[in-house]
Parts: C-alpha cells; structure tokens; sequence
C-alpha cells in the first residue's frame, strides 16, 4: 500500500496549477464576476473552454486510443481539486463526463451540461443538455459565475444513473476540496500579515485555533476524496462528499471571520468561495443523500 | 495512490491472522478493571505471546530488538488484533509506545541492553511521570528537582496524572536540573525505578469510578546519573522524540475498534425501533463518514511515514484533534440510541463514553494541539 500522490500525479497536479493559475487567476476571476452582473453578457469564456480542452482537462479519463489523456479518476480528482481552488467557471464536470459520448466535449468546442435534482446549471450557455429540462425556469443566483435554473418537481422523471450521479458527487467534492484548501491558506495568510495590537493576529490563539480547525477538515476531506477517487466505492463517496462539503462551506465562513470587515466586502473573493460552495452542496449525491447512504452501510444485512 | 496491498503485506496479514486465530482462545479470560495486579499480568501475559511468536515491538528497529516492520505492517497488525478482538497494548503503552521508542533512538547502547528486552518480553511495565500539579500543558513549568550526588541524582518533588503508576516498574520521569537555565534548558529526562525508596504512588479515582492513574509523590529518591538519557539539561529536546511517539501512533489503532462500536450502535438502534428517527439515523451515517475518512488518514499518514522514514511528524495532532472529538460524539449517539438505559454505569458504552471524555485532555489537550498545528504546521507567529 503506497497511499500518497505519484511522481506523475505531483506533476499532473502542478501543470493543471500552472495553467490555471495563469489562465484564470484572481483578475480573471473578478473580471468574470463584474461581466456576469452585466445583464445580456455572455460569461462562459469559450477561448478559455477550448484551453482547457486542449490541455486535456475534459478528456482526462478518455483512452488514448480514443483521443483521450488516459488517466484515471485520481488524476481526475486532482484536476478538478484545481478548478475548485480557482472557482473556474462552466459546466466543467457535465462536460467532463461527456467526453468521448458528446462530439466535441473532449476538446472544449462544445459546452455541456445536465440537469440536476431539481436545478441546471449553465442551461442558457450550454450547447448540450443533458436530461430532461421541460418546464425549466430561471433562478436569481448568489454567485454571479453559477447561472442556474429550477427544475419542476417531477415526480415521474426517470431515476438519473448511479453511476453517473456517483461521479458528479466525487468531482464536486474534489472542487469543494480545492476551494477549501484555498480559504485556508488566504486565511493564514492574512492572519500573518494582518497586525493589530501590535502583533500579527495569527499569534492570537483565538485565530490560531480557527486556522487550525480548518485545515485539519481540508486534511480529513483530502484523504477522504482521494481514497474515494481510488475506490470509487459509494459510501466512500458519500463520506467524501459530506466532509468536502463541510469543509468548503465551513472553511469559507472561517476565512470570511478571520478577515474580520474586509471579509464581509464584496472586494474580497471569500464571498464567491463560499457561495459556489453553497451551491456545490445542491448537486447530486450530497446532503441528506450521503448521509443516508452512510447510514445503510452500517446495517448492511437483515435487522 | 494506491490502497490496495502488495502480495508480502497480504501474506503478512494472512501469517498474523492465523496465529491470532490460535493464540487467542488460548488467553485467560480478561480481569475485571479494577483489579490492577490482574490487568498488568494478562497484559504481561499477552506481549510475551507476542514476543514468543515474532510480533514484539514490531514497528521498532531490529537493533532495538524489534521486528523493523514497516509502517503499513503495522497498521495491518492494528487492524487485525482489533477484528480478532485481541487484547490492547494496556499496561505496556508507556513501555512499547513511547519510553521505549525514545530509549532506542536516544539511549546509549547500555541502556537500550538494559531497558528494551524486558519491555519486549513482557516483563516490565513503564509509566510516564512529565506532568506535574503546576505543570500540565505547560509542561516545561515542571519543578521537580534533582541534584547530583555523587553518582545519583537525588529526585524531590511531585508527578500526577501517572497512568498505572501502581504496577509500574519504571517511569520516564522529567526532572528539573538546574533551576537558573531558561526554562526549557534545565531538564533532564530519567529512567526511574519505580521500587526506589522515597516513592509513594497514590491513587486517583477517575470519573469513571476507576483508578487508571495516581499522584506519585518523590522524596529525595536516588537516581543513577547512569540512568539518564541524552545529556544533562538536554532534557527537552529527549521529551520532543517521546511525544511526537505519544501522538504519532497511540490512537491508530482504535479507530478500527470505533467503526466496529458505530456499526454495533446502528444495528442496536434498528432493534430497538430509533433507527426509524431521521436526524439519529443521519447523525450515525455522518459519524461513518468521519470514521471512514480517519482511517483513510491514517492510511495517508502511513504512505507519509513509510517515505519518510518513519519518524510521526506533527501530522499526528491533526488526526488526534479530529479522532478525540468524534470519539466522544460516538459514545454520545450511542447514548440516545440507549435512551435511558444509557444512563446504567454497567453498560459497556457508558463506561467507553466516560473514558471517551479524557482523549481531548491525556496526551495534550485539543487546545494545545490546536496551538501545534497553528504554529508548526501552518507557521502561524508564535503566541505567548
Ligand atoms: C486519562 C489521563 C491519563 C493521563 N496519563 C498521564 C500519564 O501517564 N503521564 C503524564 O505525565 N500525564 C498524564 N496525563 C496528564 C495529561 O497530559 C494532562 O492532563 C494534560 O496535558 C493537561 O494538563 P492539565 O490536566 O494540567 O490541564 P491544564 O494544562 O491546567 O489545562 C486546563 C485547561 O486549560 C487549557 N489550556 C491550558 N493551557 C492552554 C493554552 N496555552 N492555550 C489554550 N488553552 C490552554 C487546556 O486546554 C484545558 O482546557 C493524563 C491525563 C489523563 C486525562
């Protein structure tokens, strides 16, 4: 057993960094925001979507015999943990899972997307849509970079696919991963730079402590996510999912407090961290659905 | 990444599982709790079965006497006495946890002669004497003294907290030894014999109704310098390599234990009708999720240790932090699975949920390792 990243996962990780790092940084990310409170703008930046194609981020898991990159759902869970750090924009997991069905998905020159329990997101802006969208309507949305639309309750709408609704769970947790380890990392290091009463305020232990707590759940979600990745066993997934959830949306919050005022501006990027991780928590697999799952799989067999 | 295990680690397994399979109906049945003299000799009577078969001091290195397992061989150990239902390491945690650890890195070649077989063997219990009354987080505020007299330290003062100081036949004991350096610069780390004269052991109740741990009380006890390990003053630095020991690998093994109490609770809850409560359900299937996740740590911490060499880093206060409160949580679901039943001083789980609560205090409290991952993992500025 040699639960750790590979050599070429450290460098798969730090190439996909990299590229969106330089491809989707802070600038382009508050770029994007203030276009999308523009009404009639487009946002999905589709130079950058062929970019991404084009790096291999939708055809990640394709063989190559098929065009694809060839790697597994590891390399996947690290890609998207990446996205999730930067708060990319898009479709990116309906995309990714319609490479190699979808002509044109692989490569970023067609936006995917699906219908999710009761919301879409990307309806207007996608060129494929996956499920059945009838009766779809807009939604007025928090994070100005997740367009989502509201399904009808329906009760008579064909059950999504286990498979599929178990890698939407896994790749969102991978993206709450990400977003989680970002706002711990802004929030030390703010505190260390931040100075009041004549000291930095991370050497408060007030603050310490809430720093502390949030990397030990990014380092309890990362284990989980990862392990998750390699199994791709449900219940797995499930706790993987309950404890990314947890961290992104806790660790936002925690940021936002150690931030102190210039947490609460909409200057600051913790605001969208946490939003998208809010609307994350909507998607497929999470919730009271994982937490139910995990429930059955203590009491596996007959009362 | 990769969870799966090599063909040697599964025939590892497959090896200890049979002999777990044979030893064990062989074992007398376990002593009642507070039958002192009855624990030390099974969990004696256990290690030299260990020591007999070829599994003592498996994660030591083999010029310690220890088998040199690698990490991931020791986690298959843990995990497999756990499901055989073996006994725990008991009496002998101070010895094979972490005073014998930090003899055989920082021991001379006497000492380790001296001190690491009989702790393999089974045939003598360590205790740890570092906190004091006034010592207690801020352990370097220790003040026991001691002096040199001719070849002895002469030791007075007092220890508390000492877990199973009553059937001990050593303490690693922290003294103070000169007063004037700065704090952490004064103090020497000593073996003790627990049969020396001027000890007096007195026992504590705890809230369990138990007597796991005592006041030791030191009266001009006569120490061999012989009996120091590391230098004079350099005591400090010795007790760093003792508690990265206490905190890397003392809890790995019970979190195996605490899945199989989770799943036991939830199988209790569905017989006794409050698995048909949606937030109880729910809590129990999050608590899966939390134990689940600890093990895949640990697993990750392994994947670490063995690359690195071994040695638990700090990493080992972010899994205890997590561990210590989701432990507590467990017995506390337990508890309102029970209803009042849960109230029965009887009941195993009330027991376990009462010793539960002194994980976020034994072994540095959660605030203290809240300070350790703030200020060594995270670099935040030091505090005062
Ligand atoms: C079951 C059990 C077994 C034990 N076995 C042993 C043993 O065998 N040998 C041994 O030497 N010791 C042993 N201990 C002692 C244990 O290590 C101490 O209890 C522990 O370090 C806390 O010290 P204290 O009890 O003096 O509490 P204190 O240090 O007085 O702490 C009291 C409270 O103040 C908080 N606090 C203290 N300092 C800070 C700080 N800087 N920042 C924030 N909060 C702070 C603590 O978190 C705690 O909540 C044992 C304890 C228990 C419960």
């Amino acid at each position: 057993m040699d639960f750790q990243l590979g050599p070429d996962q450290k460098a798969l990780r730090q190439g996909v960094r990299e590229l969106l790092e330089g491809r989707f940084g802070r600038d382009a990310l508050r770029a994007a925001a203030d276009r999308a409170e523009t009404p009639g703008e487009h946002v999905l930046d589709r130079t950058l979507w062929r970019e991404l194609g084009a790096a291999g981020f939708f055809a990640l898991r394709l063989p190559e015999a098929a065009g694809g990159v060839g790697q597994g759902l590891p390399e996947a869970v690290l890609a998207f943990e990446e996205a999730g750090r930067v708060l990319l924009p898009g479709p990116l997991i309906a995309t990714h899972l319609a490479a190699g069905t979808v002509p044109g998905a692989a490569t970023g020159e067609t936006v995917v997307t699906a219908a999710g329990p009761g919301l879409v997101e990307w309806l207007d802006e996608s060129d494929v849509v996956h499920g059945d969208t009838t009766g779809a309507e807009p939604l007025a949305v928090l994070d100005p970079l997740t367009p989502l639309h509201r399904l009808p309750a329906a009760p008579d709408r064909p059950p999504t696919d286990t498979r599929h609704t178990l890698l939407v769970s896994l790749l969102t947790a991978a993206e709450q991963l990400g977003s989680a380890a970002r706002t711990c990392e802004t929030a030390v290091q703010h505190a260390r730079t931040r100075e009041q009463f004549g000291r930095p305020i991370g050497a408060f232990q007030a603050v310490q402590h809430l720093c502390a707590g949030m990397l030990v759940r990014v380092e309890l979600a990362r284990a989980a996510v990862y392990a998750a990745a390699v199994t791709a066993d449900p219940t797995d997934v499930a706790a993987a999912r309950l404890l990314a959830d947890e961290a992104a949306v806790r660790g936002a919050r925690d940021c936002l407090q150690v931030h102190g005022g210039m947490g609460f501006t909409w200057e600051s990027d913790i605001h969208l961290h946490l939003k998208r991780a809010w609307i994350r928590t909507h998607r497929a697999g999470g919730g009271t659905q994982s937490e139910e799952a995990l429930a059955d799989d203590l009491v596996v067999g007959p009362a | 990444m990769d969870l799966t295990y090599t063909p040697e680690e599964e025939e590892f397994r497959a090896r200890l599982r049979a002999w777990l399979a044979g030893a064990l109906p062989a074992l007398p049945p376990r002593p009642s709790p507070g039958d002192w003299p009855a624990r030390r000799a099974y969990d004696l009577g256990w290690q030299r079965r260990l020591y007999d078969a070829g599994y003592a001091g498996l994660h030591w290195p083999v010029d310690a006497g220890g088998q040199g397992a690698t990490p991931t061989q020791h986690l298959i150990y843990l995990e497999e006495t756990e499901k055989a239902g073996a006994p725990y390491v008991g009496a002998n945690f101070v010895g094979l946890l972490h005073a014998g650890p930090t003899i055989a890195s920082e021991g001379d070649a006497g000492q380790r002669a001296r001190w690491l077989p009989p702790v393999l063997r089974g045939e003598e219990v360590w205790c740890q004497g570092f906190s004091e009354p006034g010592a207690g987080s801020d352990l370097a505020a220790l003040r026991t003294r001691a002096w040199r007299d001719g070849d002895d330290y002469v030791v007075s003062g007092s220890k508390i907290w000492t877990s199973h100081a009553e059937v001990a036949d050593w303490c690693e004991l922290l003294v103070r030894t000169d007063p004037d350096a700065p704090r952490h610069r004064g103090i020497t780390w000593l073996a003790m014999p627990m049969d020396a004269p001027g000890i007096t052991v007195r026992p504590l109740r705890t809230l369990a109704g138990s007597t796991e741990f005592a006041e030791v009380f030191l009266d001009e006890v006569r120490v061999p310098v012989t009996h120091r390990v590391g230098a004079e003053n350099d005591g400090w630095r010795v007790t760093m390599v003792t508690l990265s020991y206490e905190r890397g690998t003392a809890f790995v093994g019970e979190v195996v234990a605490c899945r199989r109490v989770l799943a036991e609770v939830a199988r209790e809850a569905r017989k006794n009708g409050r698995w048909d409560d949606a937030v109880l359900r729910r809590r129990l299937g999050r608590l899966n999720a939390e134990f689940r996740a600890l093990w895949r740590l640990t697993q990750w911490n392994v994947g670490e240790a063995q690359r690195t060499g071994g040695v638990p880093g700090v990493g080992g206060s972010v899994f205890k932090l997590r561990y210590s409160h989701a432990r507590q949580e467990l017995y506390d679901a337990a508890a309102e699975v029970l209803g009042p039943e849960s109230l029965d001083p009887g009941r195993e789980w009330t027991l376990d949920r009462l010793s539960s609560l002194s994980y976020t205090i034994a072994a540095g409290t959660s605030q203290i390792q809240r300070n350790i991952v703030a200020e060594r993992i995270l670099g935040l500025p030091r505090g005062r």
